[in-house]
Protein backbone atom coordinates (compact mmCIF):
# COMPACT_ATOMS: atom_id res chain seq x y z
CA UNK A 1 0.00 0.00 0.00
CA UNK A 2 1.48 3.69 -0.80
CA UNK A 3 1.94 5.80 1.40
CA UNK A 4 -1.09 8.79 1.00
CA UNK A 5 -0.04 11.52 -0.96
CA UNK A 6 -2.61 14.38 0.29
CA UNK A 7 -4.08 15.53 3.33
CA UNK A 8 -7.66 14.27 3.44
CA UNK A 9 -9.66 17.33 2.97
CA UNK A 10 -12.97 16.57 1.82
CA UNK A 11 -13.99 19.87 0.02
CA UNK A 12 -10.16 19.53 -2.16
CA UNK A 13 -11.91 15.45 -2.87
CA UNK A 14 -15.43 16.76 -3.85
CA UNK A 15 -13.91 19.43 -6.16
CA UNK A 16 -12.84 16.27 -8.51
CA UNK A 17 -15.89 14.61 -8.35
CA UNK A 18 -17.72 17.22 -10.68
CA UNK A 19 -20.94 15.78 -10.80
CA UNK A 20 -21.21 16.56 -6.61
CA UNK A 21 -22.21 20.22 -8.38
CA UNK A 22 -25.70 18.90 -9.95
CA UNK A 23 -28.57 19.66 -9.50
CA UNK A 24 -31.72 17.77 -9.55
CA UNK A 25 -33.81 20.48 -10.26
CA UNK A 26 -33.62 24.38 -9.78
CA UNK A 27 -33.74 24.39 -6.04
CA UNK A 28 -31.95 21.15 -5.70
CA UNK A 29 -29.09 20.06 -4.72
CA UNK A 30 -27.82 16.30 -5.07
CA UNK A 31 -26.65 14.74 -2.07
CA UNK A 32 -25.62 11.16 -3.23
CA UNK A 33 -25.27 8.59 0.02
CA UNK A 34 -25.38 5.82 -2.85
CA UNK A 35 -22.23 4.61 -3.42
CA UNK A 36 -22.90 0.94 -2.14
CA UNK A 37 -24.58 0.75 -5.49
CA UNK A 38 -21.94 2.50 -7.36
CA UNK A 39 -19.88 5.02 -6.42
CA UNK A 40 -19.25 8.37 -8.37
CA UNK A 41 -15.83 8.91 -10.22
CA UNK A 42 -13.49 11.33 -9.86
CA UNK A 43 -12.27 13.19 -12.80
CA UNK A 44 -9.02 11.74 -12.56
CA UNK A 45 -10.58 8.30 -13.40
CA UNK A 46 -12.71 9.97 -16.27
CA UNK A 47 -9.66 11.26 -18.03
CA UNK A 48 -7.41 8.30 -17.54
CA UNK A 49 -10.08 6.51 -19.31
CA UNK A 50 -10.44 9.22 -21.58
CA UNK A 51 -7.53 9.26 -22.39
CA UNK A 52 -6.48 6.11 -23.46
CA UNK A 53 -9.23 6.14 -25.55
CA UNK A 54 -8.37 9.44 -27.38
CA UNK A 55 -4.28 8.43 -27.69
CA UNK A 56 -4.14 3.97 -27.28
CA UNK A 57 -6.69 2.66 -28.20
CA UNK A 58 -6.47 -0.79 -29.77
CA UNK A 59 -7.30 -4.43 -28.79
CA UNK A 60 -4.67 -5.85 -26.95
CA UNK A 61 -2.58 -9.22 -27.22
CA UNK A 62 -3.01 -9.34 -30.76
CA UNK A 63 -1.64 -7.80 -33.89
CA UNK A 64 2.10 -6.64 -34.86
CA UNK A 65 1.22 -2.65 -34.61
CA UNK A 66 2.25 -0.39 -32.52
CA UNK A 67 -0.82 0.38 -31.39
CA UNK A 68 -1.64 -3.03 -30.36
CA UNK A 69 1.65 -2.55 -28.25
CA UNK A 70 0.61 0.92 -26.62
CA UNK A 71 -3.02 -0.77 -26.00
CA UNK A 72 -1.54 -3.99 -24.29
CA UNK A 73 0.90 -2.28 -22.34
CA UNK A 74 -2.06 -0.09 -20.81
CA UNK A 75 -3.87 -3.04 -20.00
CA UNK A 76 -1.37 -4.85 -18.61
CA UNK A 77 -0.19 -2.01 -16.53
CA UNK A 78 -3.26 -1.52 -15.20
CA UNK A 79 -3.47 -5.34 -14.10
CA UNK A 80 0.19 -4.73 -12.38
CA UNK A 81 -1.37 -1.21 -10.61
CA UNK A 82 -4.58 -3.18 -9.45
CA UNK A 83 -2.53 -6.33 -8.00
CA UNK A 84 -0.58 -3.56 -5.96
CA UNK A 85 -3.76 -2.18 -4.43
CA UNK A 86 -4.95 -5.17 -3.63
CA UNK A 87 -1.58 -6.46 -2.07
CA UNK A 88 -1.61 -9.23 -4.52
CA UNK A 89 2.16 -11.07 -4.62
CA UNK A 90 1.76 -11.14 -8.73
CA UNK A 91 0.05 -9.46 -11.42
CA UNK A 92 -0.99 -12.84 -12.53
CA UNK A 93 -3.42 -13.47 -9.57
CA UNK A 94 -5.47 -10.52 -10.66
CA UNK A 95 -8.27 -11.91 -13.16
CA UNK A 96 -10.53 -9.29 -14.67
CA UNK A 97 -14.16 -9.81 -15.06
CA UNK A 98 -17.01 -8.21 -16.28
CA UNK A 99 -17.98 -7.02 -12.35
CA UNK A 100 -18.11 -9.00 -9.49
CA UNK A 101 -20.78 -10.78 -9.88
CA UNK A 102 -19.01 -12.57 -12.80
CA UNK A 103 -15.88 -13.43 -10.68
CA UNK A 104 -18.31 -15.02 -8.38
CA UNK A 105 -20.06 -17.02 -11.36
CA UNK A 106 -16.16 -17.67 -12.89
CA UNK A 107 -15.24 -19.60 -9.73
CA UNK A 108 -18.37 -21.68 -8.93
CA UNK A 109 -18.59 -22.52 -12.53
CA UNK A 110 -14.94 -23.78 -12.77
CA UNK A 111 -15.34 -25.52 -9.33
CA UNK A 112 -18.32 -27.83 -11.32
CA UNK A 113 -16.68 -28.28 -14.27
CA UNK A 114 -13.21 -30.23 -13.37
CA UNK A 115 -12.59 -33.57 -14.74
CA UNK A 116 -10.69 -36.46 -13.82
CA UNK A 117 -7.49 -34.52 -14.03
CA UNK A 118 -8.70 -31.63 -11.41
CA UNK A 119 -7.72 -31.71 -8.07
CA UNK A 120 -10.34 -33.39 -5.64
CA UNK A 121 -9.78 -30.15 -3.65
CA UNK A 122 -11.27 -28.12 -6.84
CA UNK A 123 -14.13 -29.92 -7.70
CA UNK A 124 -17.41 -29.96 -6.35
CA UNK A 125 -19.43 -32.84 -6.47
CA UNK A 126 -22.57 -35.17 -5.31
CA UNK A 127 -22.40 -35.45 -1.82
CA UNK A 128 -20.09 -32.35 -1.26
CA UNK A 129 -21.49 -29.20 0.71
CA UNK A 130 -20.63 -25.66 0.08
CA UNK A 131 -21.37 -23.26 3.16
CA UNK A 132 -22.10 -19.38 2.45
CA UNK A 133 -24.15 -17.40 5.04
CA UNK A 134 -27.54 -15.75 5.37
CA UNK A 135 -25.89 -12.14 4.67
CA UNK A 136 -24.81 -13.04 1.37
CA UNK A 137 -25.60 -10.77 -1.58
CA UNK A 138 -27.76 -12.47 -4.30
CA UNK A 139 -24.41 -12.55 -5.91
CA UNK A 140 -23.08 -15.02 -3.59
CA UNK A 141 -25.68 -16.89 -2.66
CA UNK A 142 -27.80 -17.77 -6.33
CA UNK A 143 -24.47 -19.14 -8.11
CA UNK A 144 -23.64 -21.75 -5.31
CA UNK A 145 -27.37 -22.56 -5.49
CA UNK A 146 -26.68 -23.38 -9.31
CA UNK A 147 -23.43 -24.94 -8.02
CA UNK A 148 -25.07 -27.50 -5.66
CA UNK A 149 -28.39 -28.29 -8.15
CA UNK A 150 -25.83 -28.64 -10.93
CA UNK A 151 -23.41 -31.06 -9.17
CA UNK A 152 -26.03 -32.50 -6.66
CA UNK A 153 -23.95 -30.76 -3.51
CA UNK A 154 -25.63 -29.16 -0.97
CA UNK A 155 -25.48 -25.78 0.08
CA UNK A 156 -25.47 -24.74 3.90
CA UNK A 157 -25.77 -21.33 5.41
CA UNK A 158 -24.32 -19.98 8.40
CA UNK A 159 -27.36 -17.83 10.30
CA UNK A 160 -27.42 -14.47 11.19
CA UNK A 161 -27.71 -13.47 15.10
CA UNK A 162 -29.99 -10.91 16.39
CA UNK A 163 -27.13 -8.67 16.94
CA UNK A 164 -26.34 -8.80 13.43
CA UNK A 165 -23.72 -10.92 13.13
CA UNK A 166 -22.68 -14.23 11.73
CA UNK A 167 -23.69 -16.53 14.68
CA UNK A 168 -21.08 -18.77 14.85
CA UNK A 169 -22.19 -21.25 17.37
CA UNK A 170 -22.80 -24.19 15.20
CA UNK A 171 -19.87 -23.61 13.36
CA UNK A 172 -17.87 -26.64 13.94
CA UNK A 173 -21.37 -29.01 12.75
CA UNK A 174 -21.69 -26.56 9.24
CA UNK A 175 -17.95 -26.71 8.31
CA UNK A 176 -17.09 -30.89 7.69
CA UNK A 177 -15.29 -32.57 5.82
CA UNK A 178 -17.32 -32.68 3.50
CA UNK A 179 -17.47 -28.97 2.85
CA UNK A 180 -15.50 -27.92 -0.24
CA UNK A 181 -15.99 -24.67 -0.28
CA UNK A 182 -16.97 -22.18 2.38
CA UNK A 183 -17.89 -18.39 0.50
CA UNK A 184 -18.51 -15.00 2.24
CA UNK A 185 -18.97 -11.88 2.39
CA UNK A 186 -16.11 -9.72 3.60
CA UNK A 187 -18.45 -6.70 4.77
CA UNK A 188 -22.65 -6.96 4.47
CA UNK A 189 -23.99 -4.24 2.13
CA UNK A 190 -26.94 -4.05 3.91
CA UNK A 191 -25.95 -4.42 7.70
CA UNK A 192 -22.63 -2.70 7.47
CA UNK A 193 -20.85 -5.72 9.32
CA UNK A 194 -17.45 -6.96 8.53
CA UNK A 195 -17.12 -10.59 9.10
CA UNK A 196 -14.34 -12.55 11.22
CA UNK A 197 -12.38 -13.30 8.09
CA UNK A 198 -9.19 -15.07 10.19
CA UNK A 199 -11.68 -16.73 11.97
CA UNK A 200 -13.49 -18.31 9.05
CA UNK A 201 -10.50 -18.85 7.37
CA UNK A 202 -9.13 -20.94 9.72
CA UNK A 203 -12.02 -23.10 10.38
CA UNK A 204 -12.51 -23.26 6.69
CA UNK A 205 -8.66 -24.39 6.04
CA UNK A 206 -9.11 -27.27 9.24
CA UNK A 207 -11.71 -28.96 6.91
CA UNK A 208 -10.17 -28.48 3.88
CA UNK A 209 -12.54 -26.20 2.57
CA UNK A 210 -11.65 -23.52 -0.33
CA UNK A 211 -12.57 -20.09 1.07
CA UNK A 212 -14.07 -17.41 -1.38
CA UNK A 213 -14.64 -13.56 -0.18
CA UNK A 214 -16.77 -11.12 -1.56
CA UNK A 215 -15.02 -8.31 -0.49
CA UNK A 216 -17.57 -5.90 -3.67
CA UNK A 217 -18.26 -3.57 -0.32
CA UNK A 218 -15.08 -3.79 1.80
CA UNK A 219 -12.34 -3.20 -0.55
CA UNK A 220 -13.21 0.31 -1.51
CA UNK A 221 -13.62 1.47 1.96
CA UNK A 222 -10.84 -0.25 4.04
CA UNK A 223 -7.01 -1.05 4.23
CA UNK A 224 -7.35 -3.79 2.33
CA UNK A 225 -4.56 -6.63 1.55
CA UNK A 226 -5.57 -10.49 -0.04
CA UNK A 227 -2.16 -11.67 1.16
CA UNK A 228 -3.13 -10.93 4.99
CA UNK A 229 -6.41 -11.86 4.70
CA UNK A 230 -5.54 -15.31 4.16
CA UNK A 231 -9.10 -16.83 2.16
CA UNK A 232 -8.25 -18.29 -1.73
CA UNK A 233 -10.33 -16.43 -4.16
CA UNK A 234 -11.38 -12.56 -3.72
CA UNK A 235 -14.51 -11.50 -5.54
CA UNK A 236 -14.40 -7.27 -6.26
CA UNK A 237 -15.93 -4.77 -8.01
CA UNK A 238 -14.54 -1.91 -10.08
CA UNK A 239 -17.47 0.21 -9.84
CA UNK A 240 -17.68 0.45 -6.52
CA UNK A 241 -14.31 1.67 -5.60
CA UNK A 242 -14.89 4.70 -7.82
CA UNK A 243 -13.39 3.17 -10.96
CA UNK A 244 -15.51 2.46 -14.21
CA UNK A 245 -18.25 0.07 -14.82
CA UNK A 246 -18.03 -3.03 -16.62
CA UNK A 247 -14.99 -4.04 -14.80
CA UNK A 248 -14.70 -6.66 -11.98
CA UNK A 249 -11.78 -8.56 -10.65
CA UNK A 250 -10.97 -11.92 -9.14
CA UNK A 251 -8.30 -12.53 -7.36
CA UNK A 252 -7.02 -16.06 -6.95
CA UNK A 253 -4.10 -17.76 -5.28
CA UNK A 254 -1.94 -19.10 -8.48
CA UNK A 255 -1.59 -22.32 -7.25
CA UNK A 256 -5.39 -22.47 -7.39
CA UNK A 257 -6.11 -20.73 -10.64
CA UNK A 258 -3.32 -22.82 -12.10
CA UNK A 259 -5.45 -25.87 -11.81
CA UNK A 260 -8.34 -24.31 -12.16
CA UNK A 261 -10.75 -25.06 -15.54
CA UNK A 262 -11.87 -22.36 -17.27
CA UNK A 263 -15.49 -20.64 -17.69
CA UNK A 264 -16.15 -18.31 -20.41
CA UNK A 265 -14.18 -19.87 -23.42
CA UNK A 266 -13.49 -18.63 -26.79
CA UNK A 267 -10.83 -16.54 -27.86
CA UNK A 268 -7.55 -15.11 -26.01
CA UNK A 269 -7.66 -17.77 -23.57
CA UNK A 270 -6.63 -20.73 -25.50
CA UNK A 271 -3.07 -22.14 -25.98
CA UNK A 272 -3.96 -24.18 -28.95
CA UNK A 273 -6.96 -24.80 -30.88
CA UNK A 274 -7.48 -27.87 -33.09
CA UNK A 275 -11.04 -28.89 -34.74
CA UNK A 276 -11.74 -32.05 -31.99
CA UNK A 277 -10.54 -30.07 -29.08
CA UNK A 278 -8.62 -27.09 -27.57
CA UNK A 279 -5.84 -26.31 -24.73
CA UNK A 280 -6.10 -23.21 -22.27
CA UNK A 281 -3.45 -20.25 -21.66
CA UNK A 282 -1.95 -20.28 -18.26
CA UNK A 283 -3.78 -17.89 -15.67
CA UNK A 284 -4.72 -14.87 -15.73
CA UNK A 285 -5.48 -15.25 -19.36
CA UNK A 286 -7.51 -18.65 -18.83
CA UNK A 287 -10.43 -16.92 -17.43
CA UNK A 288 -10.28 -13.48 -19.73
CA UNK A 289 -12.07 -14.66 -22.93
CA UNK A 290 -12.88 -12.09 -25.57
CA UNK A 291 -11.83 -8.86 -25.80
CA UNK A 292 -11.58 -7.65 -22.10
CA UNK A 293 -12.75 -4.52 -20.71
CA UNK A 294 -9.23 -2.41 -21.56
CA UNK A 295 -10.58 1.65 -21.31
CA UNK A 296 -12.47 0.46 -18.01
CA UNK A 297 -8.72 -1.27 -16.89
CA UNK A 298 -7.30 1.79 -17.23
CA UNK A 299 -10.17 4.12 -15.12
CA UNK A 300 -9.75 1.16 -12.69
CA UNK A 301 -6.15 1.59 -12.39
CA UNK A 302 -6.61 5.30 -11.76
CA UNK A 303 -9.03 4.34 -9.38
CA UNK A 304 -6.69 2.93 -7.17
CA UNK A 305 -4.21 5.63 -7.60
CA UNK A 306 -6.99 8.20 -6.50
CA UNK A 307 -7.38 5.50 -2.98
CA UNK A 308 -4.15 5.03 -2.65
CA UNK A 309 -3.58 8.98 -2.77
CA UNK A 310 -5.98 9.49 -0.12
CA UNK A 311 -5.25 6.77 1.77
CA UNK A 312 -7.33 4.26 2.72
CA UNK A 313 -6.97 4.33 6.49
CA UNK A 314 -7.96 7.84 6.38
CA UNK A 315 -11.01 6.79 3.98
CA UNK A 316 -11.60 4.50 6.93
CA UNK A 317 -11.32 6.85 9.54
CA UNK A 318 -13.49 9.43 7.72
CA UNK A 319 -16.54 7.06 6.95
CA UNK A 320 -16.13 5.78 10.69
CA UNK A 321 -17.11 9.02 11.65
CA UNK A 322 -19.96 9.27 9.64
CA UNK A 323 -21.44 6.46 10.33
CA UNK A 324 -21.05 7.51 14.07
CA UNK A 325 -22.39 10.74 13.16
CA UNK A 326 -25.68 8.87 11.18
CA UNK A 327 -26.08 6.05 13.96
CA UNK A 328 -26.49 8.96 16.50
CA UNK A 329 -28.61 10.89 14.99
CA UNK A 330 -30.83 8.45 13.65
CA UNK A 331 -31.14 6.93 17.17
CA UNK A 332 -33.01 10.63 18.28
CA UNK A 333 -35.76 9.46 15.59
CA UNK A 334 -38.95 7.95 17.03
CA UNK A 335 -39.98 5.09 14.84
CA UNK A 336 -36.51 4.65 13.17
CA UNK A 337 -35.08 0.46 13.73
CA UNK A 338 -31.31 0.28 12.22
CA UNK A 339 -30.74 -2.69 10.62
CA UNK A 340 -27.26 -2.80 11.76
CA UNK A 341 -24.67 -3.19 14.29
CA UNK A 342 -23.99 -0.44 16.33
CA UNK A 343 -20.70 1.15 15.90
CA UNK A 344 -18.02 -0.92 16.52
CA UNK A 345 -14.62 -2.03 14.55
CA UNK A 346 -16.70 -4.47 12.97
CA UNK A 347 -18.90 -1.76 11.43
CA UNK A 348 -18.63 0.11 8.49
CA UNK A 349 -20.51 2.88 6.64
CA UNK A 350 -23.77 1.20 4.90
CA UNK A 351 -26.61 2.35 6.96
CA UNK A 352 -30.05 0.47 6.72
CA UNK A 353 -33.04 0.91 8.21
CA UNK A 354 -36.92 0.39 8.82
CA UNK A 355 -39.03 3.13 9.56
CA UNK A 356 -42.19 2.23 11.53
CA UNK A 357 -43.05 -0.59 8.91
CA UNK A 358 -43.34 1.86 6.18
CA UNK A 359 -42.31 0.81 2.94
CA UNK A 360 -38.89 1.89 1.61
CA UNK A 361 -39.95 3.12 -1.47
CA UNK A 362 -42.03 5.85 -0.32
CA UNK A 363 -39.53 6.48 2.41
CA UNK A 364 -36.71 6.97 -0.50
CA UNK A 365 -39.43 8.63 -2.51
CA UNK A 366 -39.58 11.74 0.45
CA UNK A 367 -35.93 11.59 0.70
CA UNK A 368 -35.68 12.42 -2.91
CA UNK A 369 -37.69 14.98 -2.86
CA UNK A 370 -35.07 16.48 -1.32
CA UNK A 371 -31.93 15.51 -3.28
CA UNK A 372 -30.91 12.87 -0.69
CA UNK A 373 -30.40 9.96 -3.29
CA UNK A 374 -29.97 6.28 -0.97
CA UNK A 375 -31.19 2.96 -1.90
CA UNK A 376 -34.50 1.08 -0.95
CA UNK A 377 -36.06 -2.05 -1.21
CA UNK A 378 -34.41 -5.66 -0.37
CA UNK A 379 -30.45 -4.70 -1.50
CA UNK A 380 -29.98 -7.87 -3.41
CA UNK A 381 -30.45 -9.46 -0.12
CA UNK A 382 -33.49 -11.05 0.36
CA UNK A 383 -33.02 -13.63 2.10
CA UNK A 384 -31.51 -11.26 4.98
CA UNK A 385 -34.52 -9.21 5.10
CA UNK A 386 -36.56 -11.87 5.47
CA UNK A 387 -34.32 -13.24 8.83
CA UNK A 388 -35.00 -9.40 10.42
CA UNK A 389 -38.74 -9.39 8.87
CA UNK A 390 -38.54 -6.63 7.01
CA UNK A 391 -39.74 -6.60 3.50
CA UNK A 392 -36.83 -4.08 2.73
CA UNK A 393 -34.98 -1.56 4.39
CA UNK A 394 -33.69 2.26 3.26
CA UNK A 395 -29.74 2.15 3.15
CA UNK A 396 -27.47 5.24 3.23
CA UNK A 397 -24.03 5.08 1.85
CA UNK A 398 -20.91 6.76 2.84
CA UNK A 399 -18.04 7.56 0.67
CA UNK A 400 -14.86 9.60 0.43
CA UNK A 401 -16.75 12.79 -0.89
CA UNK A 402 -19.39 12.98 1.49
CA UNK A 403 -19.81 15.76 4.23
CA UNK A 404 -20.72 15.96 7.99
CA UNK A 405 -23.57 18.20 6.40
CA UNK A 406 -24.69 15.56 4.18
CA UNK A 407 -25.49 13.30 6.91
CA UNK A 408 -27.05 16.03 8.63
CA UNK A 409 -29.32 16.77 6.08
CA UNK A 410 -30.08 12.79 5.61
CA UNK A 411 -30.78 12.65 9.37
CA UNK A 412 -33.45 15.70 9.10
CA UNK A 413 -34.27 14.10 6.22
CA UNK A 414 -35.49 11.08 7.71
CA UNK A 415 -36.86 12.86 10.62
CA UNK A 416 -38.88 14.83 7.61
CA UNK A 417 -40.34 11.81 6.38
CA UNK A 418 -41.74 10.98 9.29
CA UNK A 419 -43.83 13.99 9.92
CA UNK A 420 -44.77 13.68 6.60
CA UNK A 421 -46.10 10.62 6.63
CA UNK A 422 -47.36 11.21 10.24
CA UNK A 423 -49.01 14.46 8.81
CA UNK A 424 -50.82 12.29 6.15
CA UNK A 425 -51.90 9.45 8.26
CA UNK B 1 -43.09 19.96 1.38
CA UNK B 2 -42.38 19.90 -2.59
CA UNK B 3 -45.41 19.91 -4.52
CA UNK B 4 -44.86 16.43 -6.61
CA UNK B 5 -44.65 14.91 -3.31
CA UNK B 6 -48.28 15.54 -2.41
CA UNK B 7 -49.33 15.30 -5.97
CA UNK B 8 -48.12 11.59 -5.26
CA UNK B 9 -48.88 11.05 -1.71
CA UNK B 10 -52.62 12.32 -1.96
CA UNK B 11 -54.66 12.03 1.09
CA UNK B 12 -56.61 9.78 -0.83
CA UNK B 13 -53.65 7.09 -1.38
CA UNK B 14 -52.84 7.56 2.18
CA UNK B 15 -56.60 6.64 3.42
CA UNK B 16 -56.59 3.49 1.10
CA UNK B 17 -53.19 2.69 2.45
CA UNK B 18 -54.06 2.74 5.61
CA UNK B 19 -57.75 1.15 5.35
CA UNK B 20 -57.61 -0.84 2.03
CA UNK B 21 -60.79 -2.01 0.70
CA UNK B 22 -62.01 -5.68 0.25
CA UNK B 23 -58.22 -6.74 1.30
CA UNK B 24 -57.46 -10.08 2.76
CA UNK B 25 -58.04 -13.12 1.02
CA UNK B 26 -61.30 -14.37 0.89
CA UNK B 27 -63.23 -18.04 -0.98
CA UNK B 28 -64.28 -18.69 -2.90
CA UNK B 29 -62.29 -17.97 -5.93
CA UNK B 30 -61.95 -19.31 -9.43
CA UNK B 31 -58.49 -18.24 -9.37
CA UNK B 32 -55.63 -17.34 -7.45
CA UNK B 33 -52.36 -15.60 -8.82
CA UNK B 34 -49.16 -14.49 -6.92
CA UNK B 35 -47.14 -11.67 -8.51
CA UNK B 36 -43.64 -10.36 -7.48
CA UNK B 37 -41.80 -7.09 -8.44
CA UNK B 38 -38.22 -8.24 -8.20
CA UNK B 39 -36.72 -5.23 -7.81
CA UNK B 40 -38.42 -3.82 -4.41
CA UNK B 41 -39.63 -7.52 -3.67
CA UNK B 42 -43.28 -6.15 -3.72
CA UNK B 43 -45.90 -9.13 -3.69
CA UNK B 44 -49.33 -9.42 -4.40
CA UNK B 45 -51.60 -12.77 -4.06
CA UNK B 46 -55.00 -12.19 -5.88
CA UNK B 47 -57.89 -14.22 -5.80
CA UNK B 48 -60.75 -13.73 -8.50
CA UNK B 49 -64.11 -15.46 -7.92
CA UNK B 50 -65.92 -15.17 -11.41
CA UNK B 51 -69.73 -16.48 -12.11
CA UNK B 52 -70.47 -19.74 -13.47
CA UNK B 53 -70.98 -17.85 -17.12
CA UNK B 54 -67.15 -16.47 -16.67
CA UNK B 55 -68.43 -13.30 -17.72
CA UNK B 56 -69.39 -10.88 -13.94
CA UNK B 57 -66.89 -10.60 -11.47
CA UNK B 58 -68.36 -11.33 -8.25
CA UNK B 59 -65.35 -10.87 -5.78
CA UNK B 60 -61.64 -9.62 -5.57
CA UNK B 61 -59.42 -10.13 -2.54
CA UNK B 62 -55.54 -9.98 -2.32
CA UNK B 63 -53.19 -9.79 0.18
CA UNK B 64 -50.73 -6.73 -1.23
CA UNK B 65 -47.46 -6.23 0.75
CA UNK B 66 -45.90 -3.23 -0.99
CA UNK B 67 -45.26 0.43 -0.92
CA UNK B 68 -48.24 3.18 -0.32
CA UNK B 69 -49.01 3.29 -3.86
CA UNK B 70 -49.12 0.11 -4.65
CA UNK B 71 -51.76 -0.72 -1.68
CA UNK B 72 -53.82 1.87 -2.26
CA UNK B 73 -53.89 1.03 -6.38
CA UNK B 74 -55.26 -2.60 -4.90
CA UNK B 75 -57.79 -1.12 -2.77
CA UNK B 76 -58.99 1.01 -5.67
CA UNK B 77 -58.96 -1.46 -8.41
CA UNK B 78 -60.55 -3.77 -5.90
CA UNK B 79 -63.42 -1.25 -5.28
CA UNK B 80 -63.75 -0.66 -9.38
CA UNK B 81 -64.28 -4.61 -10.38
CA UNK B 82 -66.31 -6.45 -8.03
CA UNK B 83 -69.67 -6.83 -8.58
CA UNK B 84 -69.00 -5.45 -12.52
CA UNK B 85 -68.66 -7.33 -15.45
CA UNK B 86 -65.59 -8.47 -17.31
CA UNK B 87 -66.14 -6.80 -20.58
CA UNK B 88 -67.34 -3.40 -18.10
CA UNK B 89 -64.63 -3.09 -16.34
CA UNK B 90 -61.97 -3.79 -19.60
CA UNK B 91 -62.00 -0.05 -20.59
CA UNK B 92 -61.36 0.71 -17.16
CA UNK B 93 -58.20 -1.23 -16.91
CA UNK B 94 -56.81 -0.01 -20.52
CA UNK B 95 -57.59 3.73 -19.29
CA UNK B 96 -55.67 3.28 -16.17
CA UNK B 97 -52.74 1.42 -18.52
CA UNK B 98 -52.79 4.88 -21.02
CA UNK B 99 -52.88 7.03 -18.39
CA UNK B 100 -50.17 5.64 -16.34
CA UNK B 101 -47.88 5.03 -18.81
CA UNK B 102 -48.28 8.72 -20.56
CA UNK B 103 -45.75 10.22 -18.24
CA UNK B 104 -48.68 12.78 -16.93
CA UNK B 105 -49.22 14.07 -20.72
CA UNK B 106 -52.98 12.56 -20.47
CA UNK B 107 -55.58 13.26 -18.02
CA UNK B 108 -57.47 10.44 -16.17
CA UNK B 109 -61.50 10.50 -16.80
CA UNK B 110 -62.79 10.24 -13.27
CA UNK B 111 -66.08 8.49 -15.05
CA UNK B 112 -64.36 5.80 -15.35
CA UNK B 113 -61.92 4.74 -12.73
CA UNK B 114 -62.82 6.69 -9.79
CA UNK B 115 -60.74 6.97 -6.93
CA UNK B 116 -57.79 5.94 -9.67
CA UNK B 117 -57.56 9.70 -10.30
CA UNK B 118 -55.62 9.80 -7.38
CA UNK B 119 -53.09 7.35 -8.64
CA UNK B 120 -51.83 9.79 -11.28
CA UNK B 121 -49.14 12.01 -9.93
CA UNK B 122 -47.67 8.38 -9.77
CA UNK B 123 -47.47 8.84 -13.20
CA UNK B 124 -45.04 11.52 -13.77
CA UNK B 125 -42.38 9.13 -11.51
CA UNK B 126 -41.31 6.53 -14.03
CA UNK B 127 -39.84 4.12 -10.75
CA UNK B 128 -43.51 4.21 -9.18
CA UNK B 129 -46.09 3.32 -12.54
CA UNK B 130 -45.21 -0.57 -12.02
CA UNK B 131 -45.85 0.01 -8.27
CA UNK B 132 -49.65 1.39 -9.75
CA UNK B 133 -49.97 -1.39 -12.43
CA UNK B 134 -49.23 -4.45 -10.54
CA UNK B 135 -52.41 -4.82 -9.15
CA UNK B 136 -53.85 -4.80 -12.55
CA UNK B 137 -51.41 -7.18 -14.03
CA UNK B 138 -52.85 -9.65 -11.24
CA UNK B 139 -56.40 -9.28 -12.11
CA UNK B 140 -55.27 -9.80 -15.80
CA UNK B 141 -53.30 -12.83 -15.59
CA UNK B 142 -55.81 -14.51 -12.92
CA UNK B 143 -59.04 -13.82 -15.16
CA UNK B 144 -56.69 -15.07 -17.82
CA UNK B 145 -56.43 -18.52 -15.25
CA UNK B 146 -59.83 -18.26 -14.34
CA UNK B 147 -61.08 -18.25 -17.95
CA UNK B 148 -59.38 -21.35 -19.23
CA UNK B 149 -60.26 -23.00 -16.01
CA UNK B 150 -63.85 -21.91 -16.84
CA UNK B 151 -64.12 -23.11 -20.30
Amino acid sequence: MNAPSREFDVEAIRADFPILTRMLDPETPMIYLDGGATSQRPRQVIDAEVSYLLRDNAAVKRGAHRMAGLATDAYEGSRERVAEFLGAPSPDEVVFTKNATEALNLVAHSLGSGDSSTPEHLRVREGDEILVTEMEHHANLVPWQELARRTGATLRWIPVAEDFTLDLSDLVSLLTERTKVLAFTHQSNVLGTVNPVATLVEAAHAVGALTVLDAAQSAPHMPFDVASLGVDLVALSGHKMLGPTGIGMLWGRYDLLEQMPPFLTGGSMIELVEMERSTFAEPPARFEAGTPPISQAVGLAAACDYLDGLGMDQVAAHERALTQRALSGLAGIDGVRVIGPALSPERTGAVSFDLAGRHPHDVGQVLDSLGIEVRVGHHCAWPLHRRFGVHGTTRASFSVHTTTAEVDAFVEGVAHTVDFFGALA
Amino acid sequence: MSSPLNSLYTELVMEHDKRPLHAGLREPFTAEVHHVNPTCGDEITLRLQLSEDASDIEDVSYDAIGCAMSRASASIMADLLIGRSTAEVEPVHEHMETVMRSRGREEGDEELIGDGVALLGAAKFPARVKCVLMPWKAYQAALVEARALQA
